[in-house]
């Protein structure tokens, strides 16, 4: 089980949240044309890389904050936590 | 009552208190602190068991977890349990064991026939045997293998025990209290650390119980015994006898499996049996030993041949002598203790040493005792079928692949040992890669992958003076990276016995035209032959010669069979072990019970249950409950010798005609508050909501990205900035979920606030042509006329003195409200409308009449939002916006959303108006077509139209609008249903929606 550290509350137990996806993936603007194929590639198209990924965690038991969590998918190494306002580099 | 193999006063039992126990029927008694194989052995007893595949008698063969063969049925506390390691399990009052896998007892076990039959049982038995013919599987195959599989009897009885888990948090977890876990949880605990110290067994001190060494002038015994009742002391220090770490996970978790009351006579009801610890630790010393490897030699699963240590182990710990003419078959130097433990019980060994004539500390002190020692001997074979009674002995060559000379001599047991293999798994699970040291012939860990120090004998060192110092500088140093707080301890001076180099040997040759079976996994049955023939026949990886041949994935997890494995593989493909590599090793370490791992979420407490604050009522009412998620809701009440069908009818048919309540508190709601809440709902939502007035309600229908349809609800603007939102009850957690998303992640800039208020109101929908009037009686000061109250209307107002929200809006599709009064007020509301109700023929009604209602109106709910359909699949298009850009748009304008023969939502009656149609069934043009047959679509919600007194169902079909008028086949191969049906409009009632208006 994994231990996240919730920038909010600390580290927490991985029962506490729920997975989200690429967190680097940015949503078209409301209300602006968006060709087929961006919209495409935003709704459906992920990279599934090993290693180093960048990913979006809520934590549902806790604050429900949605946070940022850069982890290897192969080791589940934590490398960093931020707030979604954050960057991580 | 006579023990026949119990010294006289060695030992750690408690020799004034007696334990009766059965085996196999027969009578016996230990002592408190026996084991039940210590107990056994001392009453001479060492048949205990069947192999797995030859039905071989099998004895004991180690004293701890290493155990491959003692694995007994054990019934205790009215309850019976397989595979109970006999060397593990301590001895209470009253228990029951009996031997496992024979028939029609272990003495006479007709499944010995396979031992001879053993030329027709090689590796790949099974794989070869039975792939033909096919049709011989199920009937007679599968049977078999099932009857031969597997060794006790599981109980079919509920468990009544008590588990529990534990979640603790620490700065050290020490696994292991011999020499270097001591000294590590010691030296940490002196820096102020927080430690948990497990053990295994019930006993501290590992090694030091049975281990000819002193400590600081005291005996290793007294010496663990001063350091834990010191941890003991300690407030910083949890120490846990019977407590097994067994897993070691992500993050530095790690799992542990405490034994707290199998060995209690008797205990409170609270008591559990087993607890599960999950430990985050900051770091974890694993000093978890080593456990002695075999020398394999022919029928060395013989009853009566054991490891050395372990019989060393039944004499100090538990004065118990596992035979009194032993032979001790070794390679190296630590089989001699054994043997000098045996002549201080006034029993003569001999010992075969596979080495030539040498000297060392321990062989000169045998020597000076008189021990007959020859070297450059070994066991060939042992005889005796049920117990060891002579051994065929070798004297080898110089190249040690022949046999200078062969003699037997008398024996009663076997004491073997080739040497130590470090316990590596727990590293090995962290994800530490091993690797291969030359010097012990066995792996250690290499690089750390997480917070993990291995130490003394698992980490290879297997010198007392090493242990120690390794133990106290890890645990000090480990310590104080967290606790920052350093005291000095002094490194206590050793004395143990040297040890000399062992021999690189591990499998004695066979002289020629003699064939009998050399087992490398005694638990299942593999010997050498069988990892020669999987050679020969081409396996070379390690992992598939595992699993061809079964090596080592026996519940003991080959604990005394890997390395000698892999020894003889690469012995054979010469190759260097390192290069052949090892298997992996997988939690848990020892088997656990599976109600260990459930814990306490059974039954009842399986998952948590949410009741309404009306849900008292229901149960006095006979409201039959259904699941909905965790929530228990109202399905239908029964009257009399209603059956569902019955009971729903009624209920529906009298919303239809009179006026029903239902209690609607488990739909989600959603407290929406902000400046800008009117923006948000206006992306979230499909339709229009920039003008939704104050005290007005809306349907709204929530896309995913993907164009596809998330959820439908009303949302009520119960202020300027605040709004109410309700969802279905099933997706409540995900869209609050979904609209935190949006509001934190994609539009920040938006400021509005989302909480879950779903369970602050309790809620109440009254339905039917009367229910204005019965609306009117329960606010008597409130003009609830159509003008004042429109369809979508909102009000606030008191019932009956209580605060209540008063919404016009309807599922039923008949003139209906929804009240919301605070939960503290829900039964109080409820019985209210209960008892003004009367007069107007009110009834309460349950989820199946709730179903036939929106069914027959054509109302779309989860069966047909259903994760793959579109708004305009259920006709729901009019409520997508053209103007405006929401959640999903974008994905609207796809071409498969948009060919004209996409599925579509419609009705469907049977042809004789009398069958019903399940649920399910998919729609095809020709019921007798030849399969596959075309499916059209699909059925997703039936019910017996209570208005038109015929059955009806939704269905989601192909091109569903232009089949109106046509005629179908509704066809169940579950229910072995085939019904004629006609396409018709998904309204089925009221199509222009006229009642909820009136």
């Amino acid at each position: 089980m994994l231990y996240i550290k919730c920038p909010y509350c600390g580290l927490r137990a991985q029962k506490e949240f729920s997975y989200g996806g690429d967190a680097t993936v940015k949503r078209p603007n409301i209300n602006e044309e968006v060709s087929s194929e961006d919209w495409d590639n935003f709704v459906y198209m992920r990279k599934s890389p090993r290693g180093k990924h960048i990913e979006l965690w809520q934590h549902i038991a806790g604050c429900r904050q949605w946070i940022k969590v850069q982890r290897d998918t192969a080791t589940h190494e934590i490398f960093q936590t931020a707030k979604v306002t954050e960057e991580i580099r | 009552m006579s023990q026949p193999f119990r010294l006289n006063k060695e030992g750690l039992i408690n020799r004034n208190k007696k334990i009766s126990f059965t085996f196999n029927g027969k009578k016996l008694f230990g002592y408190e602190g026996d084991t039940i194989a210590s107990a056994l052995i001392a009453n001479g007893i060492h048949l205990v068991g069947r192999s797995f595949k030859y039905h071989r008698p099998r004895g004991f063969f180690g004293a701890g977890v290493e155990e491959p063969n003692a694995k007994l049925q054990v019934e205790f506390n009215g309850h019976s349990e397989p595979n109970v390691n006999a060397t593990e399990m301590e001895l209470v009052e009253g228990l029951s064991v009996t031997s496992q896998n024979c028939w029609p007892s272990v003495n006479f076990d007709v499944g010995a026939i396979n031992n001879f039959l053993k030329m027709f049982f090689p590796a790949g038995f099974y794989y070869k045997t039975f792939m033909w013919p096919k049709s011989f599987w199920y009937k007679i195959y599968e049977p078999f293998i099932r009857k031969a599989a597997g060794l006790g009897v599981a109980s079919i009885e509920k468990d009544k025990e008590r588990y529990e888990h534990k979640f603790e948090y620490c700065d050290l977890l020490v696994t292991g209290s011999g020499p270097s876990g001591l000294a590590s949880a010691y030296a940490a605990a002196k820096n102020g650390a927080k430690v948990i110290l497990a053990e295994d067994k019930p006993r501290f001190g590992g090694t030091l119980l049975t281990d000819d060494v002193s400590i600081d002038n005291l005996s290793g015994k007294d010496w663990a015994e001063k350091i834990i009742t010191e941890l003991k002391s300690m407030p910083n220090v949890t120490v846990k006898n019977r407590s097994q770490v067994f897993g070691y996970y992500d993050h530095n978790m790690l799992v542990m499996f405490e034994r707290v009351s199998d060995h209690l006579e008797k205990k409170s009801k609270f008591t559990p049996r087993q607890r599960l610890w999950y430990i985050r630790a900051k770091e974890t010393i694993l000093s978890t030993g080593s456990i002695e490897r075999p020398i394999v030699f022919g029928n060395n699963d013989t009853p009566g041949i054991f490891l050395s240590a372990a019989a060393k182990e039944y004499m100090k710990v538990f004065g118990v002598l596992v035979g009194k003419k032993p032979l001790i078959f070794t390679n190296n130097d630590s089989a001699y203790e054994t043997a000098l433990e045996f002549k201080k019980n006034n029993v003569e060994p001999i010992i075969l040493d596979t080495r030539e004539e040498h000297s060392s500390e321990l062989i000169d002190e045998a020597k000076s005792k008189g021990i007959d020692i020859r070297f450059s001997h070994g066991v060939i074979v042992a005889n005796g079928y049920k117990k060891v009674k002579s051994a065929k002995i070798g004297k080898l060559n110089k190249d040690k692949n022949s046999f200078e000379k062969i003699e037997t001599i008398e024996c009663d047991c076997i004491c073997v040992s080739g040497f130590w293999t470090p316990s590596v798994h727990l590293a090995s699970q962290s994800g530490n890669k091993l690797k291969y040291e030359e010097k012990i012939d066995a792996f250690i860990p290499d690089k750390k992958k997480q917070h993990e120090t291995s130490v003394g004998a698992a980490n290879g060192s297997f010198t007392l003076e090493e242990s120690l110092k390794n133990g106290f500088e890890n645990g000090s140093n480990l310590s104080v990276k967290i606790t920052e707080t350093k005291t000095e301890i002094t490194i206590p001076n050793v004395n143990e016995k040297k040890y000399g180099a062992h021999d690189k040997f591990w499998c004695m040759p066979l002289p020629k035209n003699e064939n009998p079976k050399r087992f490398v996994d005694f638990q299942n049955d593999v010997s050498v032959s069988d990892i020669e023939i999987a050679l020969r026949e081409g396996y070379r990886s390690i992992e598939h010669v595992k699993r061809y041949t079964t090596l080592g994935m026996a519940t003991d997890q080959g604990r005394t069979s890997n390395l000698n494995g892999l020894q003889l593989v690469s012995n054979i493909e010469n190759k260097i072990v390192p290069e052949v590599g090892h298997t992996t090793f997988r939690p848990p370490f020892t088997p656990i019970t599976i109600g260990t791992i459930v814990g306490r979420e059974v039954g009842m407490e399986y998952m948590p249950t949410r009741k309404t604050p009306m849900h008292e009522w229901h149960e006095k009412n006979n409201a039959v409950f259904v699941d909905a998620g965790a929530w228990k809701r109202p399905r239908y009440y029964k009257q009399g010798n209603e059956t569902l069908f019955e009971a729903s009818k009624r209920e529906a048919k009298n919303v239809r005609e009179n006026v029903g309540i239902c209690d609607v508190t488990t739909l989600g709601k959603i407290d929406i508050k902000g400046p800008d809440a009117a923006e948000f709902l206006n992306r979230v939502y499909t339709n229009a909501w920039m003008k939704l007035p104050v005290g007005k309600a809306r349907y709204g229908l929530m896309l995913r990205e993907d164009g596809i349809v998330m959820d439908d609800g009303t949302t009520t603007r119960i202020s300027e900035n605040h709004y109410h939102m309700t969802t279905t009850t099933a997706q409540a957690a995900n869209v609050l979920s979904h609209l935190e998303y949006y509001l934190q992640i994609v539009w920040p800039e938006l400021n509005v606030n989302v909480v879950s208020t779903t369970e602050q109101w309790a809620g109440a929908a009254i339905a039917g042509p009367k229910s204005r009037d019965m609306l009117s009686k329960l606010y008597t000061d409130l003009d609830v006329s159509n003008d004042a109250l429109p369809f979508m209307g909102y009000k606030e107002a008191e019932f009956f003195g209580v605060p209540s929200r008063i919404f016009r809006i309807s599922f039923s599709g008949e003139l209906a409200y929804e009240i919301n009064v605070k939960s503290d007020h829900g039964m109080f509301m409820w019985e209210k409308m209960m008892e003004v109700g009367k007069e107007f023929g009110n009834q309460p009604y349950g989820t199946e009449a709730l179903s036939t209602l929106r069914i027959e109106m054509g109302h779309v709910a989860g069966p047909e939002l259903d994760g793959r359909t579109i708004p305009s699949d259920v006709s729901l298009n009019g409520l997508v916006s053209k103007k405006k850009d929401f959640i999903g748009k974008n994905s609207l304008g796809r071409e498969a959303f948009n060919v004209e023969s996409r599925q579509k939502i419609v009705g469907l009656i049977p042809i004789d108006r009398k069958s019903s149609i399940p649920e399910g069934s998919h729609i095809v043009q020709d019921q007798n077509a030849k399969l596959p047959n075309p499916k059209l679509g699909h059925v997703s919600s039936s019910c017996w139209s209570v208005e038109n007194n015929n059955p009806f169902s939704l269905a989601i079909m192909k091109d569903g609008k232009n089949m109106i008028g046509k005629k179908f086949f509704a066809v169940s191969p579950l229910k072995n249903k085939s019904i004629e049906v006609e396409v018709i409009s998904s309204h089925y009632v009221d199509p222009e929606g006229k009642r909820v208006r009136s």
